[in-house]
């Protein structure tokens, strides 16, 4: 099968769609390390890379994997790595690193049955809080949720572009039955590539860290900038301070570009909510799954609706305050034992009930239990 | 005399080491190098990790990249394979190359590609209050063997030249002058080039174990050290206690940048960059 | 005696606020050309014994003197 991406419809792995749409939006650095069920990821970015010109390396663990990654976006790379729980909790430290220094890289993260080395081969979303807060110290984060293998194309290629646009790393959080089916869609035949705000005046006068704007821009090594990059909490040129307002400024600064940006960054899916009394909200591969009991449910009379976050950070709270006063409750149906629900609880803040239908035994969540949750809760 | 300042972000000095700590001696040997290397310093990128050593990144004006601990040769891979016409420093501790790092040291040495690895070896953890590190001699105190240190050292050289690096030296800070000259080696080595560099600790590993200030323990390294050529002729019970400096290993290998590329030629069917 | 820039005093220069006092230049130092002082920094003291040997500028861990 031909590994590049052609006009029509292809029948694609959803790993195998991950590779081609951030092969799209210009990934031409790919270093990472085996772990299932994300492998195949790996495997098509070792193919495709160096057939296009682009460097693919198999580092020694999901640690340096991600520090490679990290170090080939500084020298001007669209960069990517893959992988699964286990490799996710690794790779935490490094994640902090790019996300403080403001470094474009695409993180995806195929969720498998946890925690530890739980069930390599089974869906789960248990990771979802970690992608939020798994790294040490305040931050802001970035974490997409697909929901078939259309979806994983579109959503890895907009990674990057967020990347790029945000100077922040993004997490794909792809569930592993997503991951390993197979769905047959129309490949886009054009994937914009957006590329990060580079600096236009001299090496004296650029400050990577400056405070003027949202997102500085950023130069590539090599490039006669000169500039210095630390994971301590630095000025405007980069370098470490301690001093606090400098401190409490970039703070303020990382999160406005991300939770202030939130309009330009969260993407959120809703289904007949006008005329709803009682609302599901589920992501990724549960959704699919939620869809099904919210036509079933309106077959047997019951006014349900959907919601399904695309992004999961910045969560689509606007969403979610909307339709909360005007539901009975809405239904979080994930396959973790509640870690958005925690979230949307947060959010409604008494206005709706929230009610929990969780899993997290290895199985996909059918409808059934949706079903069930959404006629108890209306 | 040489004039470092082109080569300084002079409004970070004074530096943060300590008085008589040998890490501005390495530095100022890493300086020369560069600048007898006639090295164009807009192409040059200084990688470090964590640790009193790392701390030289921001003294230095370069593209400068101040890591997670342990992890500055895994960076610095991704940033060489992106753009192999840079050239690529590392700056690595005891500590952070050898314990933490040392993993990332075993597959970079393993993969020949084309870096140059400057371990600064002072025997101890000095940024965390001067505790062992995989390098302390035996008997040694240090803040967490305050019994005296009863774990065997690393030979950080021999492990990196098993591991595959296709250049190995040991320098001192007493040695300077030669330093110079091994760096500017190890940079000119097309391949993996790892150069541990045994440097002092006067404020904690010397106070720890009452071995003088700066200059003493600085003046004390030529005691310890044997150059290589004279140690090849050197009986083993008198190397005893002795560490040999110089180049200890060198061989051209097939260095890893320029086998990708000879990968992606053939794919590509277009001639690999020279 | 035509002055060279052999012969010339050498130029031996401290930067006073990097120096951290470590007196690693005044144990090099086989002319005696430098001593500490009450500020515990170094000053040159006798200039006209340097040989210009470049040992305290080899070995200034702070980039704190240079001979000219």
């Amino acid at each position: 099968m031909s590994a590049t991406p052609t006009d029509g419809v292809r029948l694609l792995q959803g790993n195998e769609a991950c590779a081609l749409g951030a092969f799209a939006a210009g990934c031409r650095f790919y270093a990472g390390y085996p772990i299932t069920p994300s492998s195949e990821i790996g495997e098509w970015m070792a193919r495709m890379l160096p057939r296009a010109g682009g460097t693919f390396i198999q580092m020694e663990d999901e640690i340096a994997s991600l520090a490679a990654i990290i170090g080939a976006s500084l020298g001007g790379a669209k960069a990517m790595t893959a992988t699964s729980g286990p490799g996710f909790s690794l790779m935490q430290e490094n994640l902090g690193f790019a996300v403080f220094t403001e470094i474009p890289c695409v993180v995806v993260n195929v969720m498998r049955g946890g925690p530890s080395t739980g069930l390599p081969t089974s869906p789960a979303q248990g990771d979802v809080m970690q992608a939020r807060w798994g790294t040490h110290g305040d931050h802001p984060i970035v974490a997409l949720a697909p929901a078939s293998v259309a979806e994983t194309y579109t959503e890895t290629a907009r990674a990057f572009a967020l990347a790029e646009r945000f100077r922040t790393p993004v997490i794909v959080l792809l569930d592993e039955v997503i991951g390993h089916m197979r769905e047959a869609f129309a490949v886009p035949t054009d994937t914009p590539a957006e590329e990060r705000r580079r600096p236009a005046g001299s090496r004296e006068t650029y400050r990577p860290y400056a405070m003027d704007a949202d997102v500085p821009p950023l130069a590539d090594f090599g490039e006669g900038y000169r500039f210095h990059v630390t994971g301590l909490a630095h000025d405007e040129r980069g370098y470490p301070t301690r001093d606090p307002g400098v401190v409490a400024g970039l703070h303020a600064r990382l999160a406005r570009k991300i939770e202030g940006n939130a309009a330009g960054i969260a993407r959120c899916e809703t289904w007949g909510l006008e005329d709803a009394s009682v609302a599901v909200l589920a992501y990724g591969a549960t959704a699919r799954s939620a869809r099904a009991a919210v036509r079933r449910a309106r077959g047997a009379g019951i006014r349900a609706g959907l919601i399904r976050p695309v992004t999961l950070w910045p969560f689509p709270g606007e969403v979610v305050r909307r339709w909360a006063p005007r539901l009975a409750a809405i239904v979080v149906a994930e396959m973790n034992l509640g870690q958005i629900a925690l979230e949307v609880e947060r959010l409604v803040a008494g206005a709706t009930r929230v009610v929990g239908c969780h899993q997290a035994d290895g199985e996909l969540m059918l409808p059934a239990p949706i079903l069930e949750a959404l006629r108890r809760a209306g | 005399m040489f004039d470092y300042t082109p080569y300084l972000r002079t409004s970070r000095f004074p530096h943060i080491w300590c008085t008589g700590c040998g890490n501005g001696i390495v530095t100022k040997a890493l300086l020369r190098a560069v600048e007898h290397s006639g090295l164009d310093r807009d192409r040059v990128a200084v990688v470090s990790g964590i640790g009193c050593s790392g701390r030289l990144t921001v003294y230095v004006d370069f593209d400068t990249l101040h890591t997670t601990h342990g992890r500055a040769l895994a960076f610095a891979t991704g940033l060489k394979l992106a753009r192999p016409e840079l050239t690529v420093i590392v700056i690595t501790g005891d500590g952070d190359g050898l314990a933490i790092g040392g993993n990332h040291l075993i597959h970079a040495a393993r993969r020949n590609l084309d870096l140059t690895c400057i371990l600064f070896n002072n025997q101890t953890y000095g940024m965390t209050g001067g505790q062992v590190a995989p390098t302390t001699a035996a008997s040694r105190l240090t803040s967490t063997s305050p019994d005296g240190n009863i774990e065997p050292a690393f030979d950080a050289c021999a492990l990196a030249k098993v591991a595959g690096a296709s250049f190995v030296a040991r320098g001192s800070t007493y040695h300077a002058t030669g330093l110079e000259t091994l760096l500017a080696q190890g940079i000119a080595h097309a391949g993996f080039a790892f150069v541990e560099v045994l440097t002092d600790c006067p404020e904690l590993f010397g106070r720890h174990n009452k071995l003088g200030d700066g200059g003493r323990m600085l003046l004390r390294q030529r005691e310890v050290t044997v150059p290589e050529a004279k140690a090849r002729r050197m009986a083993p019970e008198d190397l005893e206690g002795k560490t040999v400096i110089g180049i200890l290993h060198r061989e051209e290998r097939a260095e890893f940048a320029g086998e990708y590329a000879r990968l992606r030629a053939r794919l590509t069917g277009r001639a690999a960059a020279s | 005696m035509q002055e060279t820039a052999r012969t010339k005093t050498p130029a031996i220069a401290v930067t006073d606020e990097w120096c951290k006092g470590c007196e690693i230049c005044v144990l090099v130092c086989e002319e005696r050309c430098l001593d500490m002082n009450a500020r515990g920094t170094v000053d040159v003291v006798d200039a006209e014994a340097c040989t210009r040997c470049m040992l305290c500028e080899l070995y200034c861990p702070d980039f704190a003197i240079t001979v000219q």
